[in-house]
């Protein structure tokens, strides 16, 4: 099931499937909360930024795809736990708000200097996909702001932020993302369940 | 054999599955139409990237180039060409028309929460800019929630971007 095309990526395709890898599994943590936020718009707000994410990670995988002869759907669900490039911070599951929202601030903040670096890039394809995401990123990075402000001072808040923060700086160096969380293989049986129990032949 | 104005026609009819009074071509998502032979090639770019109107949108026009007698070619450019500054006069409109405040222009950078958080955001029922943001998102990605404090109604406003 895993093609032994994966093991011997290109350089791009390494720095896509690692940016990918964190909008899709974070992506599918963040829609956790659709039914069960605090409050109503909060449970609109998270789907919201949680179809962006997935969104992202889509036009991420169908670039990487195209260098690796493959598809999206392929790279985000027919590879093994271990072979996802994603950072420890979007794996785990944070069933408290004042993580979420600390998880929300930090990932957002990496993600600004990380998407300014690749909108820098003299690849014109990524430049350009980069600058296209960066658009719709703008949203979750005032709707992290705005959460910021309102939870900055709550002592629950801000331990959150010291816990997770360590972890964040991954997802900005590729080069600190060494093995992951329990968690991982948890969600990935969970997401991949439904392609995983297609009967032969099954097309979508 | 059919002309790049027939296609453009065409697609005129092609509406977004997620907010129906408003065009493909309103929309500016269609960067280009070229025609090869019997061969019709269309260039588009999706608005946002997780909409999933993004699919629909494809066949229909396929299907309406179809019915020209011609063969659809439609790509997906995931390239930085489309803003919310790409909605047509007449497309921005038909927005506000059917109670859907047209995006704001971009000026000269992304937004900021100040500027959201202000009043100066029309509701697209009375015209009063006495308006309040209710939340940054919406029932769609392209979408967030505000109310009128004039009229008392609530009302989706189209994100910037």
């Amino acid at each position: 099931m895993v093609s032994p095309v994966f093991r011997r990526v290109s350089e791009r395709a390494q720095l896509l499937l690692g940016i990918a890898d964190d909008e899709l599994i974070l992506g599918w943590r963040d829609s956790e909360w659709t039914g069960i936020a605090p409050f109503l718009e909060e449970d609109v707000a998270f789907s919201s930024i949680a179809q962006n994410e997935i969104g992202h990670a889509r036009a991420l995988y169908e670039l990487a795809a195209r260098d690796l002869d493959t598809t999206a759907d392929d790279l985000a669900f027919d590879r093994e736990p271990d072979e996802y490039r994603c950072a420890r911070l979007v794996e785990l599951r944070l069933p408290s708000w004042e993580h979420t929202i600390a998880r929300h601030v930090l990932y957002e903040q990496a993600d600004a200097a990380r998407l300014e670096r690749l909108k820098a890039s003299g690849d014109a394809e990524v430049a350009g996909l980069a600058a296209k995401i960066d658009r719709e990123e703008v949203y979750h990075r005032l709707h992290a702001e705005m959460w910021f402000e309102r939870l900055k001072d709550e002592p629950r808040f801000t331990a959150a932020l010291d816990e997770l923060r360590p972890l964040a700086e991954a997802v900005l160096d590729p080069s600190l993302r060494d093995g992951h969380t329990p968690e991982l293989a948890e969600l990935w049986d969970e997401m991949t369940s439904v392609r995983r129990s297609q009967p032969t032949g099954t097309t979508w | 054999m059919v002309t790049a104005e027939q296609v453009w026609e065409a697609l005129a009819d092609v509406p977004d599955p997620e907010i129906p009074v408003i065009s493909v071509v309103d929309l500016g998502v269609v960067r280009d139409v070229r025609v090869e032979e019997e061969r019709v090639h269309v260039e588009f770019t999706p608005t946002f990237l997780g909409c999933p109107a993004l699919e629909v949108m494809r066949a229909q026009m396929a299907e309406r180039i179809a019915e020209l007698g011609a063969e659809p070619e439609i790509e997906v450019v995931l390239d930085d060409s489309w803003s919310t500054d790409r909605i047509t006069p007449a497309g921005r409109e038909k927005l506000r028309a059917s109670g859907f405040a047209p995006p704001a222009p971009r000026g000269l950078g992304a937004p900021q929460l100040v500027q959201l958080q202000s009043k100066s955001f029309a509701c697209p029922y009375c015209g009063s800019t006495d308006t309040r943001l209710e939340n940054i998102f919406g029932p769609t990605p392209c979408r967030s929630l505000r109310y009128c404090n004039k009229c008392r109604q609530p009302f989706e406003q189209f994100k910037t971007i």
